[in-house]
C-alpha cells in the first residue's frame, strides 16, 4: 500500500533526481581535484605542510552524524518517531560541530601555519576551496534535515516522512564520504 | 524497491490528488505554470527572442567587418558611446562578438532547444502526465529567464559586456582591469551564467529522472523514439558536464575578487604596472572550460540530431535507418565527448604525446558522427519523401553536418591545427556543425511539433520561403570563411585593413555580411510565420503528418496531465511506417500487434514466443487458404 502512494506522489521518481544531483556533486568535487592535480603538477607548486590536527576531530564528528542518521531512519522505518527526532537532533548537532570544526582549522592553518587562502601558491589556496564548497554542501545537508525534522513534528503521514528521511539521508551520507576523499585527497598531496 | 519501476498510469492519477491545481488563473496558467507544455512553450519563446537579439548583435559586428572605415550616423544615434562617431568602438566590437556567441551556444542552442523539446516531447512521447518534478521545472525556465536578463543587462553597465570571447579565457576575464570588458560586463557574465547553470541542471535531472522512471507501460528503452534517446543523452551529458565549468567558475571568481592565483602569473599591466600574482596557470582554465566545453557542443547538436531523425523517418515514410546503430552511435557520441578536449588546446603547448592522444580520440569520434550521417541519408533513399517544411529543415541539418564535420577532421589533426587554431577556417567549422546544423534541427522542430505546441499549423509556403533563403544564405555566409582561414586571417579582429596581408579579404567580408544581412531578414519569414500561425494558423488536426508516437494520441486542445483517460500503452517501435502488408502507411505505437496481423514479421516476436505462435499459425492458415483457392 505505501508503494502504491508513494508512486501516485511520484515519490520515487524525486528520489532519483536526489540521486543525479548527487552524480552533479561528486562531478563538481572531480572537477576541483583534477584542477589541484592539473595545477600542482604544471606549475610545480606543491601543498607544502601538514594538514591540521583538527581535520582528524572533523573526520570522527561526521563519521559519528552518519551513524545518528543511519539509527534515525532505522527508528523512522520501526515507528519510533520520538527516537527518529532524537537522532535527528543528534544528527544535526553534530553538523554543526563539523561546520565548527573545519572553521577552527582554518583558523589553526591561518594563525599557526601562516596557509592563506589569498596566496600564490594556489596549491594552499586549494584547501579552502575543497573545504569551503564542502562546507556549503553541510549548509544545503542541515536544511535538508531541519526540514525533515520540522516535519516529523507536524501532522506527516508516514510516506512522506520516510521520503523525507531518505531524500536527507542519501544527501548526508554522500557528503560524509565526500569530506572523506577531500581529506585523504588533502593527506596524500601534503608534500 | 526498484526505481525503475514502470510508472502508475491508472486514471485515478488525475483526479482529486492533484488538489493545487484547481483553479486555472491567468498567473498559474501562464506565468508559473508547472505544466511541461506551457513550460516548454515558455522556453522556445524566450529562446527566440535570445536568437533575434543574438541575431541583430552579429549584423552589428559584421557591418563594422565590411565597412571597417565608414562612419554610420544611425550607428551612433542606436548605440550611443559604443559607437562615436558612427563607428563602432573596438572595445564594444569584442563584446558583441563575445555576447553574441554565449547567447547562442548558451541561451539558444543549450536552453532553448533542450528546454524547449525535452519538455514538450519526454513526457508527450512516452505517455506520462508530468516531468518527475513539475516544481523544479519551473524553477528551471525562471533561473533561465533571470540568466538571460542578467546577461543582456552587461550592455547597460558603462564599460560594456564582457569581451574576452564566449570561452573566458583568463587573464582577460580573471584581471578585472586587463580590458574594459573585464570589469563589470565579466562579473554578470559569470553571474548569469551560474544561474543558467543551474537551470540547466534543474531540467536535466527532472529529464533524465523522467525517462528512466515514469514511462507507460510497454515503452521499454529500445521503443523509444529517437528524440527522445537523443534528449536523454543530451541530458546526461549536461548533468555530468556543467558542474565543472562551475569547479572552473569559482576559482575564476576567487581570483577576480579574493586575490588568489589560481589561474593568474606575472603579469604586467600597462607595460609599467607589475601585478602582485604568480605561479597560476591560465592553462588549467583551458582543461576545466573545454571539459565542459566540448560535450557543451554535442548538447547543441545531439536534440537536433534526435529531432532530424525522427522528422526524416515520418516524411520519409520509412523506418528510420539503422534505429539501434543511431542509438549506439549516440551513446559512442556521450562517451567519446569527455575524453577529446584536448583538441581545442593544441598549440596551448601542450606535451605533443598528449596531443596525439586527443588527435586519436578526436578521430574516433568522426565514426559515430558517420555512421548517423549515413543512415540519414539511407532513410531518405527510395522513400516516399513529403517535403514538408519540417523535412526541408531536416535535410538541411544534415547536409550541415556534413559539410562542416569534414572540416573537423582537418582541424583534429595536432600538426595542421597548428596553422588552422584561431583562424576563420575554425569559425566555418563551428558554424556550421553547430550553429546552422543545430539552428535548423529546432527550426524543423518548431514547424514539426508547432500543432502539438499550439493545435494549430504554420504556413507552409512561408516555411519554404524562409527555409531556401535561411539555406543558401548560411552557405554563403560561412563557406568563404574557409579560405580566409587556410589564407591565416585570425579571428576576432576589429579591422582586418588595419593589416596588409588581410586587406585582399574586404571584398569577401563585404559579400558576408551582405549574404548574413540577407538570411537575418528572412528569419522575419519565420517570425511572422510563427507568431501569426499561434492566433490565426489553419486549425490541425489531432495526427496532421500521420505519425507513430504518442504525442500524436492526445486531443488537439493541450490539457493539463496530456491524456483524458488512461495513459495509452505501447506495443511496437516509433518507425513502423509502409511496413509491408499493412492497411496505411503508419502503424502508431498503440496498436496491438494482435490488430495488423497481416504486417508482423517473425521479427516482432523476440522475446515473445506466445505472440510468434500465434503469428505461425495465422501464416499457416492464410497458406492453406490460399491453396484452397
Ligand atoms: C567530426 C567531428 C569533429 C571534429 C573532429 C572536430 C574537431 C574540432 C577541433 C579540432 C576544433 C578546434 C579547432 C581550433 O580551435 O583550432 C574544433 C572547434 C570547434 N568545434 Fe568541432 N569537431 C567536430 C565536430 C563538431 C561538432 C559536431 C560540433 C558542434 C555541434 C563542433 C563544434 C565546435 C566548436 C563550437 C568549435 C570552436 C570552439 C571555439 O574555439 O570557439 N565540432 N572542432
Ligand atoms: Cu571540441
Amino acid at each position: 500500500m505505501a508503494q502504491l502512494t508513494e508512486d501516485k506522489l511520484d515519490l520515487a521518481p524525486k528520489k532519483f533526481n536526489m540521486w543525479i544531483f548527487i552524480f552533479t556533486s561528486f562531478m563538481f568535487f572531480a572537477a576541483l581535484s583534477s584542477g589541484f592535480i592539473v595545477y600542482s603538477g604544471g606549475t610545480g607548486h606543491g601543498i607544502n605542510a601538514k594538514m591540521p590536527q583538527a581535520f582528524i576531530l572533523s573526520t570522527i564528528i561526521i563519521l559519528v552524524s552518519s551513524g545518528t542518521m543511519y539509527m534515525a531512519s532505522k527508528a523512522a522505518k520501526g515507528l519510533q518517531f520520538d527516537k527518529q527526532r532524537l537522532y535527528l537532533w543528534l544528527t544535526i548537532g553534530l553538523g554543526v560541530a563539523f561546520f565548527f570544526s573545519q572553521l577552527y582549522s582554518w583558523y589553526v592553518l591561518v594563525s599557526k601555519m601562516g596557509i592563506y587562502f589569498s596566496n600564490p601558491n594556489a596549491s594552499q589556496s586549494f584547501i579552502y576551496v575543497f573545504t569551503g564548497m564542502h562546507l556549503l554542501h553541510i549548509i544545503a545537508g542541515l536544511l535538508l534535515l531541519a526540514n525533515t525534522l520540522y516535519r516529523s513534528y507536524r501532522n506527516t503521514p508516514q510516506v512522506k516522512n520516510l521520503y523525507n528521511m531518505q531524500m536527507s539521508s542519501i544527501f548526508w551520507h554522500f557528503i560524509d564520504i565526500i569530506w572523506i576523499y577531500l581529506y585523504v585527497f588533502l593527506l596524500l598531496n601534503q608534500y | 524497491m526498484s526505481t525503475l519501476a514502470v510508472h502508475d498510469h491508472e486514471v485515478a492519477h488525475h483526479g482529486d490528488d492533484h488538489g493545487h491545481h484547481h483553479k486555472a488563473t491567468f498567473l498559474n496558467t501562464y506565468v508559473f505554470s508547472q505544466d511541461h507544455k506551457m513550460i516548454a512553450k515558455q522556453f522556445l519563446i524566450t529562446g527566440i527572442i535570445m536568437a533575434v537579439i543574438a541575431m541583430i548583435l552579429s549584423i552589428l559586428f559584421r557591418i563594422q567587418l565590411a565597412y571597417p572605415d565608414k562612419a554610420f550616423p544611425l550607428m551612433e544615434t542606436l548605440l550611443g558611446r559604443f559607437a562615436p562617431g558612427g563607428r563602432l568602438d573596438s572595445n564594444f566590437y569584442l563584446a558583441l562578438v563575445t555576447i553574441h556567441g554565449t547567447i547562442m551556444v548558451f541561451f539558444v542552442l543549450t536552453a532553448g532547444l533542450s528546454g524547449t523539446f525535452a519538455n514538450l516531447l519526454i513526457p508527450l512521447q512516452l505517455g506520462v502526465r508530468d516531468m518527475a518534478s513539475p516544481f523544479m521545472n519551473m524553477l528551471s525556465y525562471w533561473l533561465f529567464l533571470i540568466a538571460s536578463i542578467v546577461m543582456l543587462s552587461s550592455f547597460m553597465v558603462q564599460k560594456g559586456p564582457a569581451s574576452g570571447g564566449w570561452t573566458i579565457y583568463p587573464p582577460l576575464s580573471a584581471l578585472p582591469k586587463a580590458m574594459p570588458g573585464s570589469g563589470m560586463g565579466m562579473t554578470l557574465w559569470l553571474t548569469s551564467m551560474v544561474l543558467f547553470i543551474a537551470s540547466q541542471l534543474m531540467g536535466g535531472i527532472n529529464y533524465v529522472s523522467t525517462i528512466l522512471n515514469m514511462r507507460t507501460k510497454g515503452m521499454d528503452l529500445w521503443k523509444m523514439p529517437l528524440t527522445v534517446w537523443a534528449l536523454f543523452l543530451t541530458a546526461v551529458l549536461g548533468v555530468l558536464a556543467f558542474p565543472v565549468l562551475v569547479a572552473g567558475v569559482v576559482l575564476l571568481v576567487f581570483d577576480r575578487s579574493f586575490g588568489t592565483s589560481f589561474y593568474l602569473s606575472d603579469i604586467v599591466l600597462n607595460g609599467s604596472q607589475v601585478q602582485p600574482y604568480e605561479g597560476g596557470s591560465p592553462i588549467l582554465f583551458q582543461h576545466l572550460f573545454w571539459f565542459l566545453g566540448h560535450p557543451e557542443v554535442y548538447i547543441v547538436i545531439m536534440p537536433a540530431m534526435g529531432i532530424s531523425s525522427e522528422v526524416m523517418s515520418v516524411n520519409s515514410r520509412k523506418p528510420i535507418f539503422g534505429y539501434h546503430a543511431m542509438v549506439y552511435s549516440l551513446i559512442g557520441i556521450t562517451v567519446l565527448s569527455f575524453i577529446v578536449w584536448g583538441h581545442h588546446m593544441f598549440v596551448t603547448g601542450m606535451n605533443p604525446f598528449l596531443g596525439g592522444v586527443f588527435m586519436i580520440t578526436t578521430l574516433i569520434i568522426a565514426v559515430p558522427s558517420a555512421v548517423k550521417t549515413f543512415n540519414w541519408l539511407a532513410t531518405l533513399w527510395r522513400g516516399n519523401i513529403r517535403f514538408s517544411a519540417a523535412m526541408l529543415f531536416a535535410i538541411g541539418m544534415v547536409s550541415f553536418f556534413i559539410s562542416g564535420g569534414l572540416t573537423g577532421i582537418f582541424l583534429g589533426n595536432a600538426t595542421l591545427d597548428i596553422n588552422l587554431h584561431d583562424t576563420y577556417f575554425v569559425v566555418a567549422h563551428f558554424h556550421l556543425v553547430m550553429g546552422s546544423a543545430a539552428i535548423f534541427g529546432m527550426l524543423a522542430g518548431v514547424y514539426h511539433w508547432f500543432p502539438k505546441m499550439y493545435g494549430r499549423l504554420m504556413n507552409e509556403k512561408l516555411g519554404y520561403l524562409h527555409f531556401w533563403l535561411t539555406f543558401i544564405g548560411a552557405y554563403l555566409v560561412f563557406f568563404p570563411m574557409h579560405f580566409m582561414g587556410l589564407d591565416g586571417v585570425p579571428r576576432r579582429y576589429y579591422a582586418f585593413t588595419e593589416f596588409e596581408s588581410m586587406k585582399q579579404w574586404l571584398s569577401v567580408n563585404t559579400f558576408v555580411t551582405w549574404a548574413a544581412i540577407i538570411s537575418a531578414l528572412a528569419q522575419v519569414a519565420f517570425l511572422y510565420n510563427f507568431f501569426h500561425s499561434i492566433f490565426f494558423g489553419e486549425k490541425a488536426t489531432q495526427n496532421p503528418w500521420e505519425a507513430n508516437t504518442l504525442e500524436w494520441t492526445t486531443p488537439v486542445e493541450r490539457i493539463h496531465g496530456n491524456w483524458p483517460g488512461e495513459i495509452p500503452s505501447v506495443y511496437r517501435w516509433p518507425y513502423d511506417y509502409s511496413k509491408p502488408g499493412a492497411e496505411e502507411d503508419f502503424i502508431p505505437q498503440t496498436v496491438p500487434l494482435s490488430q495488423t496481423m497481416s504486417s508482423n514479421l517473425p521479427h516482432d516476436f523476440e522475446d515473445n514466443p506466445a505472440g510468434l505462435e500465434a503469428h505461425a499459425k495465422w501464416v499457416n492458415t492464410q497458406k492453406s487458404n490460399e491453396e484452397v483457392k
